[in-house]
């Protein structure tokens, strides 16, 4: 069965349709190779990269994002996760705040 | 005691993207004394609150946070030991380029500068705009106002929330209070699309199973302390083409939180109070190629210009400003530059300039004068430029007033004293054209040959013939 598929690669939002078909998927619409792969991706295994925050016990509110995308079920798992952080030695950009977050392959860092 | 005074090259009011970014290109363009007048205690501007990812595509090559987006350009900044004066507000521009300012530190100060920069953003819509009826409860926001709550200070404004506008900020933060265990009713937006983008309604409401109730609005809202709930309702046009509630079509949703994401407003207090003129359309100066607002040496940029759709083309367009800016400061400093009325952008060498304005720019100003006007049919609803002031290849910047499918953008250029009047300078097809998507089409220098000076340039949308393929 074709889907519609909406890119969210970037901000042209292109229209595609997606179709598993026996050797993969077959996808029209496409704008880059890039939105073909997230449509592929949306069939098999979609996934998301998860932006948020962590709120230190001192009431510090530190950005912080998956350092890539992680299974689109997995968020709230992962948001779960998040929420038990209350310290954080480092807090420069890029330093790992939860290394493989929820088992997901994915660390979360600090933006 | 005297006010202090502070003497810089060049002024910048507003340290968000387009500021810093108009900062850093006049800086790169040979301009080394720079400030930037902040309010708030840190660079950056909203950006600091868009923590979701999407930024930087355009500007980097590579997909960043709002923290990171604005990280990357105030490194430079300070790489580049440009001045901040942080929470400092400004108070007034004039037209001699004074810019007056407090902060705790200064007292009241001024910075004279030989050009300013205009980059103070935008600002929400607010519910007193809207006329809902109803009752004053708390629990009503502007969707950037909830966004900086939970963002920024890690409050949550509410559990159950619904959204009125599909804004892009609305939609943003209908994903982010889903994530943080709020449940968003509903997504209202009053016209019969979104304004917000393709990807952030498949990816914030889709991806959650938040309805997106399009053509409908709130029609009351209800609570005494708190927000208990809004009635909405579905919206038609009459036959007088104005959108009106459906009668019968009202629906009760318990809520204790509505979210405004309808709409933002280029905050151009200081650009009114200093005397420039607001395109109605913009909302924002008019301004030429350049940048260059009606006051020579004053330039505007960024969301405080026109509400770009992303903080890449807001920096892209500053880049621009800051270039200008830098080349006419250098025309000031060389001497010869400045045509007869003091400003040497207007004279041609703004952004020629730049790549060596010392030089070349007697050469420059010996080309004949050249000016010229935009102009729009409605369904084009405004250019950014506004004006030409010389003939150079220009990145026109527009949007259009509704849904267009299949249509043809006409650029006719009308001179006068020209036998070739309403001349078709150039034309584009598009299969669709939305408000929401900022478009932009370049006219060359070889279009504009064909335009005497004074002419007038018309943006018009006109049907596709049946026989163009």
């Amino acid at each position: 069965m074709k889907r519609n598929i909406t890119c969210i690669i970037c901000p042209r939002g292109c229209e595609m349709e997606a179709e598993l078909t026996g050797g993969g998927v077959s996808v029209s619409g496409f704008g880059c190779a890039r939105g073909r792969q997230y449509a592929e991706n949306e069939l098999i295994r979609p996934v998301r990269t998860l932006t948020t925050t962590v709120v230190l016990r001192d009431g510090s509110v530190i950005p912080v994002r998956t350092d890539r995308p992680v299974p689109k079920e997995r968020m709230f798992d992962c948001m779960e996760a998040v929420r038990g952080v209350k310290e954080l030695p480092d807090c420069s950009p890029g330093s790992v705040v939860i290394a493989d977050v929820c088992g997901t392959g994915a660390d979360l860092i600090v933006d | 005691m005297a006010e202090r005074v502070f003497e810089y090259d060049l002024a910048v009011i507003g340290g968000g993207p387009a500021g810093m970014s108009a900062a850093c290109a006049a800086y790169e363009n040979g301009v080394k004394s720079v400030v930037i007048i902040e309010r708030e205690d840190a660079l950056g501007g909203i950006l600091k609150q868009c923590i979701h990812c999407g930024f930087g595509l355009e500007l980097f090559g590579e997909e960043l946070t709002g923290p990171e987006f604005a990280g990357r350009l105030a490194a430079k900044v300070r790489e580049y030991g440009i001045d901040c004066m942080l929470s400092s507000m400004v108070l007034a521009v004039d037209r001699s380029l004074n810019v007056t300012a407090t902060s705790a530190a200064n007292g009241i100060f001024t910075v004279r500068a030989k050009a300013v920069i205009l980059a103070m953003g935008c600002r929400e819509r607010p519910r007193g705009a809207l006329n809902t009826p109803g009752t004053r409860p708390s629990g009503i926001f502007t969707a950037g106002t909830a966004q900086r709550y939970v963002n920024i200070d890690g409050y949550m404004p509410g559990k159950k929330v619904v959204i009125l506008g599909s804004g892009d900020i609305g939609l943003i933060m209908a994903r982010r209070m889903t994530l943080e265990g709020a449940k968003v009713e509903a997504v209202c937006e009053v016209m019969p699309y979104s304004g917000g983008l393709a990807r952030n309604i498949e990816q914030c409401l889709n991806d959650f199973g938040i309805p997106l109730l399009l053509s409908h609005t709130v029609t009351e809202i209800r609570g005494r302390e708190r927000l208990e709930g809004v009635t909405i309702a579905r919206v038609e046009a009459g036959a007088d083409g104005v959108r009106r509630p459906v009668a019968g079509s009202e629906r009760f949703i318990a809520c204790d939180t509505l979210l405004l994401s309808v709409g933002l407003i280029p905050e151009n207090e200081l650009t009114v109070n200093c005397g420039i003129g607001l395109c109605p359309a913009t909302k924002g100066a008019a301004v030429s190629q350049d940048r260059e607002t009606e006051v020579p040496g004053i330039y505007a940029c960024g969301n405080v210009l026109h509400v770009h759709d992303l903080a890449d083309f807001a920096a892209v367009e500053a880049a621009l400003a800051g270039r200008a800016a830098a080349g006419r400061i250098k025309g000031l400093r060389g001497g010869g530059c400045g045509s007869g009325g003091g400003s040497a952008s207007d004279g041609g060498c703004a952004s020629d300039g730049v790549r060596g304005c010392g030089g070349v720019c007697a050469g420059d100003n010996a080309g004949e004068e050249f000016r010229a006007v935009f102009e729009t049919d409605g369904q084009v609803r405004y250019t950014v430029p506004q004006r030409l002031t010389r003939r150079c290849d220009v990145k026109v910047y527009f949007r259009v007033s509704g849904i267009f499918e299949r249509v043809s953008l006409e650029v006719r250029a009308t001179s006068v004293g020209r036998g070739d009047e309403n001349n078709l300078i150039f034309t584009k097809k598009y299969i669709k054209l939305t408000p929401g998507t900022m478009q932009t089409v370049t006219l060359t220098s070889e279009m504009l040959e064909k335009c005497d000076s004074g002419a007038v340039i018309r943006f018009s949308l006109v049907p596709q013939r049946r026989d163009d393929k």
